[in-house]
């Protein structure tokens, strides 16, 4: 095997460059993110926020919470509190998706086989269940399954919703979001419940709780160690920071969750009640005035966005609950805001568009990161408008190195697709599968050439792997 | 162009499976997108496209092509007013050329989409346009002279058996285009090199002293120690003349100033690799430079000087257009310097030390082309060794 010595020499080309800051007031380490992309989009959000009062309709939806089997322990009529069992995963009944708002169970929605959709909770009133803070980590295991807030974190590998006995390697909280037209993810008047809610954190695992921020964001803590990353989106995607800190090895579990989620966890710990307040930013280039909006966790979407949409006629829209990227296509009239429960983005859907000879297209507006269309001479960061249009056929790989200039790993992206599609689960184990999650392939989903949708194929490898594996 | 889009959509279901033409659906697909930009919208993962796609892909390096094709087309007309001493006329001799090399250009996109189109069908898949560019590479890097039923002949071989059988365009590990050059050359040696093929007379007699040499093949069989070269006319040839292509030659590749703006246009818009064509051409002056310090007159054109190697035979093209293909190129970072510089320094050591055919290009890249998935082998499997080494250094 005399090629792989000659060639082991030369090291793959550093996807990060770790330095130490000592000119900042708190220490801490930054690192730089090469790899990447920010899609210049119209849309983003203003710092304005504006109160939901009128929606009264919550719905939590199951499919957001992968990993789990989902078994409704309500029936329509029910009354329910805040933190009161919508649904208990059917294997370990302690662990629980709750309710956002006291009221009445109106509907179980169900799909093809039973399946359900969603359970949607009408508000009146605002009770809410207490929670009993334990002392110990075993119970505060417990509560954290019971409250809903354990289904809010992943575990990697697999990208699913923890297992309720796993102990973590490490746990990662990723403290911004760097997706297109995201808006912060804190306010000052969290940081105190975040500070409780790692401290929480850090009694769950026997490693070390990360939290990544931005350079210069001021956050500090004592339970976490802060490192900051620098550098475009994926930058704040929870497994761009794992994979720069310490990857995740075949055997180990690490957890996953974003800053809102350990503020969650924050306020239960200090005062026994589940926080479901949401602020979402409502963006995109069909949005008449992008901006944020205080609501609730499973908010519907027509009384949430009332006013806010350039077009009436939803079917020329692309309503996303999420970002364009990573997020869940909703209709207008029964959409629900859904997990992360942070960013509501509408474009434009295009499937009206007939382009006529659009490969010859001499377009200012059509965006690439190749450079085969005069966009790139308006120069960097112009916004673009962007519809739902796939604009192009499905192909074989053709183009090479395209998905490593946006993907921040230690992995060769092709080559582990590769192994995915052929369903090789030992060579995707060489290749590093357990290092990533579906969101990690979104950017170069985006930038494909060939048009392969490629979330879809890790998250089916993903699945197919954890039923093999268990 | 809504009329004409309506026009479409009425007759879409008869190429419908249950149409009458149901046997035609991948050749309607194919015009159908061709005139108009799918309106799918995105089902599963991420909601925006990148506007880039494959048909742009592949008209963006035609275009690149563009420059090397026209100039060649006039060249043509060029070497045949020199070698028979008519006026040399810019419009003159370039329909001259046109014409001499229409028919080729025909005869492989004919040949060549049909059996796509045929494979498309049998396979029930969209017709793919890796074709649009090895269409017209083929004619380029032929001699003028190449009948066209030997064309056809490789193209369909080249097609079938270097591509379609494995799966087609994505799938191929050989170049195809320099496989049916390959083909051409093993199977009709004498009429894809030799002093009558790259020069097209059209039956007209020659000026004294005429030659209907390369180069190249002057300097291979040259007189050791000499590197003087002559053109068609008997007249001396400079370095500049090589720039800028004022040689016979295989009709597309003459031209180092018009192959310079092709790269410039690949580079720029991000299709092909700088890493292969920058690590190519220093692996080529890296052998040129030690061939030339160790010169012998047993292989003459070893006494060249190693920069002006460069402007010679199909060198430049076959870096900038065939060596920089993604499908058969390396696909990993470390293997593309690797696989360039390779196939840089076996060009050289071809075009040196095989003075029966010096012309070491196409075979250098089809060879690399063979090495390439192993190459690439090594760079991931250094990687997959990082990961145990990880793995094994916690446990």
């Amino acid at each position: 095997m005399w090629p792989c010595t000659l060639f082991m020499l030369q090291p793959d080309s550093g996807t990060t460059e770790i330095k130490n800051t000592l000119y900042t007031d708190f220490m801490e380490d930054t690192i730089k993110i090469k790899k990447g992309l920010d899609i210049p989009m119209f849309g983003a959000p203003s710092a304005e926020i504006t109160q939901d009062t009128s929606t009264t309709l919550f719905a939590i939806c199951p499919d957001d919470f992968p990993g789990a089997v989902w078994k409704a322990r309500v029936h329509p009529g029910d009354k329910v509190q805040r933190g009161s069992v919508l649904f208990a995963d059917k294997d370990n009944a302690t662990l629980c998706l709750t309710s956002p708002v006291s009221g009445e169970v109106t509907e179980i929605a169900r799909g093809e086989r039973r399946h359900i959709l969603h359970i949607t909770v009408r508000r009146e009133g605002d009770e809410a269940e207490k929670f009993e803070i334990p002392d110990e980590t075993e119970g505060l295991r417990a509560i954290l399954q019971a409250s809903g807030l354990w289904a809010m974190m992943r575990q990697r590998p697999f990208d699913i919703v923890p297992s309720v006995n796993a102990i973590p390697r490490d746990i990662f909280v990723t403290a911004f979001d760097s997706a297109p037209l995201a808006a912060p993810m804190l306010q000052p008047k969290d940081m105190s419940a975040l500070e409780t809610g790692l401290e929480t954190l850090a009694s769950l695992t026997p490693g070390t709780v990360y939290l990544g921020v931005r350079p210069d964001s001021g956050i500090t803590s004592k339970a976490a160690q802060v490192i900051a990353f620098d550098g475009p989106h994926p930058a704040g995607n929870v497994g761009t920071q794992i994979a720069a800190i310490k990857p995740v090895n075949k055997g180990e579990t690490v957890f996953t969750l974003d800053a809102r989620t350990a503020v969650r966890i924050g306020r239960l710990i200090t005062d026994g009640y589940l926080d479901t307040a949401a602020l979402v930013a409502v963006t995109g280039s069909e949005v008449n005035n992008p901006h944020l909006i205080n609501t609730t966790i499973g908010a519907r979407l027509d009384t949430m966005l009332a006013g806010s949409l350039k077009a009436s006629d939803d079917t020329r829209l692309r309503i996303i609950s999420g970002n364009v990227l990573t997020g869940t296509r909703c209709s207008l009239k029964d959409g629900f805001l859904h997990f992360p429960y942070r960013q509501i983005t509408v474009i434009a859907e295009g499937a009206d568009a007939d382009e006529f000879m659009g490969w010859a297209s001499m377009s200012p507006d059509k965006f690439s990161v190749k450079r085969t269309f005069p966009a790139w001479l308006k120069g960097l960061g112009k916004p673009f408008k962007f519809d739902a249009r796939i604009k192009g056929g499905r192909r074989a790989m053709i183009l090479s190195e395209e998905f490593d200039k946006v993907f921040p790993f230690d992995i060769y992206p092709e080559y582990l697709l590769k192994a995915m599609m052929a369903n090789d689960i030992e060579r995707m184990e060489e290749l590093g599968i357990y290092e990533v999650a579906p969101e990690d392939f979104a950017l170069p989903e985006f930038v494909d050439t060939s048009k392969e949708p490629l979330q879809h194929i890790v998250r089916q490898s993903l699945d197919n792997l954890r039923k093999e594996l268990s | 162009m809504k009329g004409l889009k309506k026009q479409i959509d009425r007759i879409r279901p008869q190429f419908e499976p249950g149409g009458r033409y149901e046997k035609l659906h991948s050749v309607f697909d194919g015009f159908y997108t061709f005139l108009f930009t799918p309106n799918d919208t995105s089902r599963s993962g991420v909601h925006i496209h990148d506007a880039n796609d494959s048909k742009r892909t592949m008209i963006t390096v035609l275009l690149a092509l563009l420059p090397c094709c026209l100039f060649g087309m006039w060249n043509i007309g060029y070497q045949n007013a020199l070698a028979t001493g008519l006026p040399t006329n810019f419009i003159p001799l370039f329909f001259y050329g046109l014409f001499a090399v229409l028919p080729q250009i025909l005869t492989a996109y004919i040949v060549g989409l049909g059996i796509e189109f045929v494979v498309a069908q049998m396979r029930g898949h969209e017709i793919q346009e890796g074709f649009l560019v090895s269409g017209l590479l083929i004619p380029m890097i032929c001699p003028v002279e190449t009948p066209c039923w030997m064309l056809a002949v490789a193209v369909a071989f080249a097609v079938i058996f270097a591509k379609e059988v494995f799966g087609g365009t994505g799938y191929n590990f050989l170049n195809v285009a320099l496989v049916t050059r390959a083909f051409l050359f093993f199977a009709y040696p004498s009429k894809m090199s030799g002093d009558g093929v790259f020069v097209s007379l059209n039956g007209l007699p020659a000026v004294d002293g005429y030659t209907g040499a390369t180069p190249l093949a002057q300097l291979a069989s040259g007189t050791p120690g000499s590197v003087s070269i002559t053109g068609v006319d008997g007249l001396p040839v400079s370095a500049a003349d090589l720039f800028w292509g004022l040689v016979p030659g295989s009709w597309g590749e003459t031209s180092t100033f018009c192959i310079l703006i092709g790269a410039a246009i690949l580079l720029i818009s991000g299709m092909a690799s700088w890493k292969i064509m920058i690590s190519g051409v220093v692996g080529a002056l890296a052998m040129s430079f030690i061939g030339h310090a160790w010169a012998s007159p047993l292989y003459p054109i070893t006494f060249v000087n190693p920069f002006e190697q460069l402007l010679l035979g199909g060198f430049a093209f076959a870096i900038v257009f065939m060596a920089t293909d993604p499908v058969t190129a390396c696909r990993t970072s470390t293997g593309k310097w690797i696989y360039g510089f390779l196939i840089g320094a076996v060009a050289m050591l071809i075009r040196f030390y095989n003075t029966g055919y010096p012309e070491g290009a196409m075979l250098a890249v089809l060879l690399l082309n063979c090495f390439a998935p192993l190459i690439d082998w090594c760079v991931v499997e250094s990687n997959v060794k990082r990961r145990t080494r990880r793995l094994k250094s916690i446990s």
